[in-house]
């Protein structure tokens, strides 16, 4: 209670309590605490030689850079087009996928919210949490190099999101509605695809096109980890020192990402 | 009769209301996916040879084998932790000047257009091409991986404040100012309490992300467990790398449980 | 005293909103604004204290001329100005004592103002204003978790809080049900009378703003199309205010009086300062 009444009877307001107030101090003591403990640990394992001397480094980079070699171009059209396909191919088979987990993780269309659900949810949980790169790594292991480890391991990365947001969008929509469509007689599939499919095909199709921005962003890096794309280039470019080469790679890299994202921001708006 | 013809006439509407446009847009996936099938490369054989080898990574994971290498995954782990909170304090902070910056309704056009370029810089290209710069100039080490993740974070969360400012509701900050307050006052009578729930909820969920990126700027030398787990799978040490797997994914896990219970709270 | 000059404002869209718009409003004088949505009524008090920035004319406060201030001056002008707000526009994540202190954020500093550490006398008036309007028990509640009319009287007492010379208040009970629309119609026009302040109270309802001001002014298209106390609302003038439309209705409500008690305040003198 922040009003405090004293003896004289004139009555005080303050924001907080004194305890609260004591706590708030508490507790930005322990956040910057923490920050500093952390930053220590950092510095720890820095060479802050090399970090002094970073401005020069930058420089040095720089310089070596520019210009871009520009005829190297034409020996980059082909990973960019692997590029594409990898991001393009593992958001259609990520789709494929989740769509029908959603289904099954949604409390609203789950056939069994104790054997099924779970799993479902799970399945979305272990994907999520491991980035595509981690994918990519594990995968050139097992299936060696090349552009299908790059195209699962988008694949794999995107069940998790797109089924995340695509079963909050279905436990979201309308009940009425879909009571509306059982109240006709119809069967458990119908009620599917006309009470529920309609609800939220604008939410699937968004997040279908936002995840396929993030992983033509995502396809550039996995050729690092030899899954394919324009980040094999990138590599053998950045280990043989060949600056002018990586500022025409990352040169055609901005120019991708930002029609990919220009274009998922029309077809997203297109779709709202 | 009539009736009975446009009954039979009646078919739902199609997508995309004009012919051309959706035969065009039938015809160029299609075209597209023949395309990308036919110019994809796939060595079968090595991918079949490898079908055993997943499964032996599979077994891997029952048990896993935390012990053999357990220094190494401690010291990748406190280097993840410590990135993560580091990078998300400072991003989190330096973020809130660019991102009044970039909001239309309070930064004037030279500011807005300053502060959009920045957005747009750190959101362009995926963290590790960053960290690759940043370590070519910072060093290796977890510090490289830090300032990768800060800015990287000063990408996202301007963009979501800024726009989450220019979404305000506009006649409470107007009360504010018709009281005479100050630009700074307005800030924080107006704006800051309309935007503040977010804010926190987008740092939380940053957070989240941030640890997520740091396991992979090991792999360009950042930092974190990524190295860890790189090196156990070039080992083909599978055991250790399962446990590394598991290790991330429950961090994640607490970390996603913790932002949700935080952003529940502050709502 | 305010006093409004050959005020125009025309957006960068180009609508003209207000079109040499002059008036004059005594110290003590209630004036209702009426007139068509889109007739200028809510730019009309926003150029007062130049939320919105008008394009020509000017607007004197007592002796200071406000279109002619600076950044500095205007804020210290604006807090001479209190503006009562259409759906309140509380801060609806802070408390109704925060909203309320708010209204003294022109006189405190800014870091004064970030620990919430106003001067005791500040936090005295609120308690004394919130007693006035009936909300003392709700000191630590949440803006957004108040009713419509409570928000209301919290709006009416952050203007009052600013101790201002002259009060705006734009469409106060747009939202409101008709019994909380009349008893904050009431509060704001005892609150006025009381501390002998000007007002101008920008309104929809026709019978409201008969009832309670002295004065009306009716805005077509961004000029005044009518100027004279409450009783000389006829069909007629509503009629070049608004246009056609059978207006018998709303106007016998008044002059039936009314059947719920509210008793009109005294017409004594319509003390019209004509501005033409």
């Amino acid at each position: 209670m922040p009003v405090v009444t004293h003896e004289q009877g004139t009555r005080v307001w303050m924001r907080r309590t004194r305890a609260g107030d004591l706590v708030a101090w508490l507790g930005w003591l322990i956040g910057v605490a923490l920050t500093v403990l952390c930053f220590q640990f950092i510095s720890d394992r820095t060479i802050w030689g090399f970090v002094w001397d970073a401005p020069a480094q930058a420089a040095d980079l720089l310089e070596r850079s520019v210009p871009p070699r520009w005829s190297y171009a034409h020996e980059l059209w082909r990973a960019m087009w692997d590029t594409l396909n990898i991001a393009t191919l593992g958001t259609v088979l990520a789709i494929a996928t989740a769509v029908p987990v959603a289904f099954l993780a949604a409390y609203n269309t789950t056939p069994s919210a104790l054997l099924v659900r779970p799993v479902a949810l799970f399945v979305i949980v272990a994907s999520r949490s491991v980035n595509s790169l981690i994918w990519a790594l594990i995968l050139v292991i097992i299936f060696g190099p090349g552009m299908l480890a790059g195209i699962l391991a988008i694949a794999l990365r995107s069940i998790g999101f797109i089924g995340k947001l695509l079963y909050e969008a279905i436990e979201e929509i309308d009940p009425t509605q879909v009571e509306a469509v059982t109240a006709t007689g119809a069967g458990r599939a119908q009620v599917l695809a006309w009470g529920i499919v309609p609800q939220v095909m604008p939410a699937f199709a968004g997040i279908s096109v936002f995840r396929w921005d993030i992983n033509i962003r995502e396809a550039t890096v996995l050729g690092l980890v030899g899954a394919g794309g324009i980040g094999m280039q990138l590599q053998a470019s950045i280990n043989t020192l060949a600056w002018p080469q990586v500022s025409m790679i990352l040169i055609l890299i901005l120019g991708t990402v930002v029609v990919s994202e220009w274009l998922s921001a029309r077809v997203r708006h297109a779709i709202i | 009769m009539d009736a009975r013809a446009a009954a039979l006439a009646w078919r739902p509407p199609p997508l995309i209301e004009a012919a051309w446009l959706r035969w065009a847009v039938y015809g160029g996936a299609l075209l597209y996916l023949v395309l990308a099938l036919g110019t994809l490369e796939v060595n079968w054989q090595r991918a079949a040879e490898g079908i055993e080898r997943g499964g032996r990574f599979l077994a891997a994971f029952f048990p896993p084998d935390f012990a053999s290498h357990w220094r190494e995954i401690e010291e990748g782990l406190l280097e993840s932790l410590t990135m993560t909170v580091t990078s998300t304090v400072f991003g989190v902070i330096l973020s809130v000047p660019v991102a009044l910056g970039a909001a239309r309704n309070l930064a004037p056009l030279p500011v807005y257009l300053f502060c959009r370029a920045v957005i747009a810089i750190s959101r362009t290209f995926q963290e590790v091409i960053i960290a690759i710069l940043f370590v070519a100039m910072f060093g290796f080490g977890p510090l490289a991986g830090m300032i990768t993740l800060a800015f990287a974070t000063i990408g996202f969360m301007a963009k979501l404040l800024a726009e989450d400012i220019e979404d305000i509701e506009r006649s409470q900050a107007e009360a504010v100012r018709a009281t005479g307050a100050s630009w700074f006052q307005l800030l924080a009578w107006g704006i800051q309490p309309q935007v503040l729930p977010r804010f926190i909820g987008l740092s939380a969920y940053r957070f989240d992300i941030n640890f997520r990126e740091s396991a992979v700027l090991g792999l360009v030398g950042a930092g974190g467990i990524g190295d860890t787990l790189n090196n156990a799978l070039d080992r083909y040490e599978f055991g250790t790398a399962a446990a590394v797997l598991l290790i991330i994914i429950a961090i994640v896990l607490a970390c996603e449980y913790a932002s949700g219970f935080i952003r529940r709270a502050v709502q | 005293m305010l006093v409004i000059e050959g005020l125009t404002k025309r957006y960068p869209t180009g609508d003209l909103a207000l079109d040499g718009v002059s008036l004059t409003v005594p110290k003590g004088q209630v004036m209702a604004l009426i007139g068509p949505s889109g007739a200028g009524k809510s730019t009309l008090i926003r150029c007062v204290n130049r939320l919105v920035e008008p394009t020509a004319g000017a607007v004197r406060l007592g002796a200071t001329e406000i279109t002619r201030l600076g950044d500095r001056a205007l804020r210290r002008a604006r807090r001479r100005m209190g503006m009562i707000f259409q759906e309140y526009a509380l801060v609806e994540r802070l408390t109704v004592m925060e909203n309320v202190l708010s209204g003294r954020l022109g006189y405190v500093g800014f870091w004064r103002s970030w620990f919430r550490r106003f001067p005791l006398a500040d936090i005295e008036e609120a308690f004394r204003l919130l007693a006035r309007v009936g909300l003392d028990h709700m000191v630590d509640k949440r803006a957004d978790a108040l009713s419509g009319g409570q928000r209301q009287r919290v709006g009416i007492v952050r203007a009052l809080m600013q101790d201002p010379e002259l009060l705006l208040v734009d469409e106060p009970t747009a939202s409101l049900d008709p019994k909380t629309s009349r008893q904050i119609m009431r509060l704001i026009i005892e609150l006025a009378k009381e501390r002998n302040l000007a007002a101008i109270i920008n309104i929809h309802d026709v019978a409201l703003a008969q009832l309670f001001a002295e004065r009306i002014v009716g805005l077509h298209a961004g000029r005044i199309v009518f100027d004279g106390p409450a009783a000389a609302l006829t069909p007629e003038v509503l009629t070049t205010i608004y246009g056609e439309e059978d207006w018998s209705a709303t106007i016998r409500k008044v002059e039936d009086g009314d059947g719920d008690g509210d008793e009109p305040p005294s017409v004594e003198a319509a003390r019209i300062a004509a501005a033409d």
